[in-house]
């Protein structure tokens, strides 16, 4: 009997598509999600939009927090470690988190590496802007990849930038002849084998769901119908003023999000979605998604 | 013939692949209307608790009921499992009740304890058949019309009711064809 194999660990990550991961801090807020139909929950001290105006260090949760959480649904429950910060992640394993996301939403532990997510048996999701980001970091362990997006902003510019891009590259490595495959990989800064692979599929070797700004029903759909396998929602859910009405119209807009009907008939009367920031008037340096490399 | 895969959320796509290898043709079922267009259904691996949710807004799971009890096959991976279910160990979740069997969900533990290892199935061949389980389910009572098929220890991981299959694990994650074509046979024997 083998556990932590990489088959079980992508697996898990197989059995989420189509489904929605919500940002929750207490077991009241996870029983919400749980309720409206999340696949899963991610346990955090703070929502994004949260980290991003209080500023300061932002780190793993409190365990206490995370034990609450997990006892209080029967769904997985998902935490943040920083990146690089393989403590704080043998913590989460200890914990017996199912997921880990090593998320550039918390501050970085270290601007040089990442955390070797082979030597953990619990999987591992991590944030992507373009194809050689996904693929670095499916070569380090993960079996699981999101495009950033911008954390806690409500705006879904650039989760849709950031989508767009992979698709791109993976149109570029598909169509490619196999004799170009290693000067993309070079070009990527991508592990070789996995450009192969990208070629051999069509799409990255493990799930992708997009995150980062998706605010509305039809942000989800968005994102879906660009070719995402599933959708984080950070801020957009409990930064809403009806949180309940708007989770279960995020999940029903996600597993019928080609049907624009119902895409209409979901998205009535579910309350103001977040406030939110607009990407395009941030200072560079006010941007989460450029931590990690 | 087609089969349908339900297509609301979950493992849907590795079905697809399986019955295409298999030589028979997916419709990935969203909607009631396209229940009349395939001669058997499959509920992958997902949420339980969120497929059971879509299932009762989209007002598919009494219709879906009513036609496992008239001998339409449907055949459940771990969430689909759970679903056939009619009785969940601790949880009053939305479900299909149409198999005599008791199950316990997340049985082995998280996902830490996820696991695979080979499964001997003589229904459906003398070699092992290599069994992926996620956060997965597994049977501990069943009633007097199931048979058992595979099982480790006291855990009961793949029961047959008549026109119904239930499999603990994810055959659909493996390129070994086996227990699809032994559905597909079920499909393809209905009266």
């Amino acid at each position: 009997m083998d556990t932590g194999t990489v088959m079980v660990k992508r697996g898990l990550a197989e059995m989420l598509k189509g489904g929605v991961i919500m940002d929750v801090t207490t077991p009241e807020q996870a029983k919400i999600a749980e309720e409206a139909g999340a696949v899963a929950v991610m346990a955090l001290e703070r929502v994004p939009a949260d980290i991003r105006a209080q500023g300061g260090v932002a780190r793993m949760s409190d365990p206490e927090i995370i034990i609450r959480i997990m006892d209080a649904v029967t769904i997985p429950v998902m935490a943040k470690a920083r990146i690089g910060h393989f403590v704080e992640a043998q913590i989460l394993e200890a914990l017996e988190i199912d997921y880990i996301d090593e998320s550039e939403v918390l501050t970085p532990a270290d601007e040089h590496y990442h955390i070797n997510k082979h030597l953990f048996k619990v999987p591992y999701v991590c944030g992507a802007r373009n194809l050689g980001e996904a693929l670095r970091r499916i070569g380090e362990g993960a079996a699981m990849i999101r495009t950033k997006g911008e954390a806690g902003t409500g705006d879904v510019v650039e989760a849709v930038r950031h989508i767009r891009t992979v698709n791109d590259e993976i149109r570029r490595v598909v169509n490619a002849p196999t004799d170009e495959l290693m000067s993309i990989a070079k070009e990527l800064g991508a592990p070789y084998e996995l450009v192969v692979e990208v070629k051999e599929k069509g799409r990255l070797p493990v799930v992708n769901f997009a995150a980062g700004g998706i605010a509305t029903p039809a942000d989800a759909a968005l994102m879906m119908q660009l070719g995402c396998d599933g959708i984080f929602v950070g801020s957009g859910i409990f930064k809403s003023d009806n949180p309940a009405a708007r989770a279960k119209a995020i999940v029903e807009a996600t597993a019928h999000y080609q049907d624009a009907k119902l895409l209409a008939e979901v998205s009535k009367g579910i309350g103001i979605a977040m406030r939110g920031i607009h990407v395009g008037a941030m200072k560079e340096e006010e941007k989460i998604a450029g931590r990690g490399w | 013939m087609k089969i349908g895969v339900l297509a609301l959320q979950g493992a849907v796509r590795e079905h697809c692949n399986s019955l295409r290898a298999c030589g028979v043709e997916p419709v990935e079922v969203q909607y009631m209307f396209q229940l009349s267009e395939i001669g058997g259904l499959i509920i992958p691996g997902g949420e339980s608790t969120t497929v059971g949710k879509l299932l009762v807004r989209h007002k598919m799971l009494e219709v879906l009921t009513d036609m496992g009890r008239d001998g339409f096959p449907i055949f459940g991976t771990c969430t689909g499992l759970i679903l056939l279910a009619k009785e969940i160990s601790g949880s009053q979740q939305p479900r299909l009740n149409l198999m005599d069997i008791t199950v316990e969900r997340n049985a082995f533990g998280r996902q830490i304890a996820s696991f695979e290892r080979d499964l001997a199935i003589p229904e459906i061949g003398e070699a092992d058949f290599h069994a992926i389980f996620i956060r997965a389910p597994y049977i501990v009572k069943v009633g007097a019309g199931v048979r058992v098929l595979a099982k480790i220890d006291d855990k009961i991981l793949l029961v047959r009711q008549q026109n119904l299959l239930a499999a603990a694990f994810h055959p659909e994650l493996t390129t070994d064809l086996r227990i699809h074509q032994y559905f597909i046979r079920i499909c393809a024997d209905r009266p």
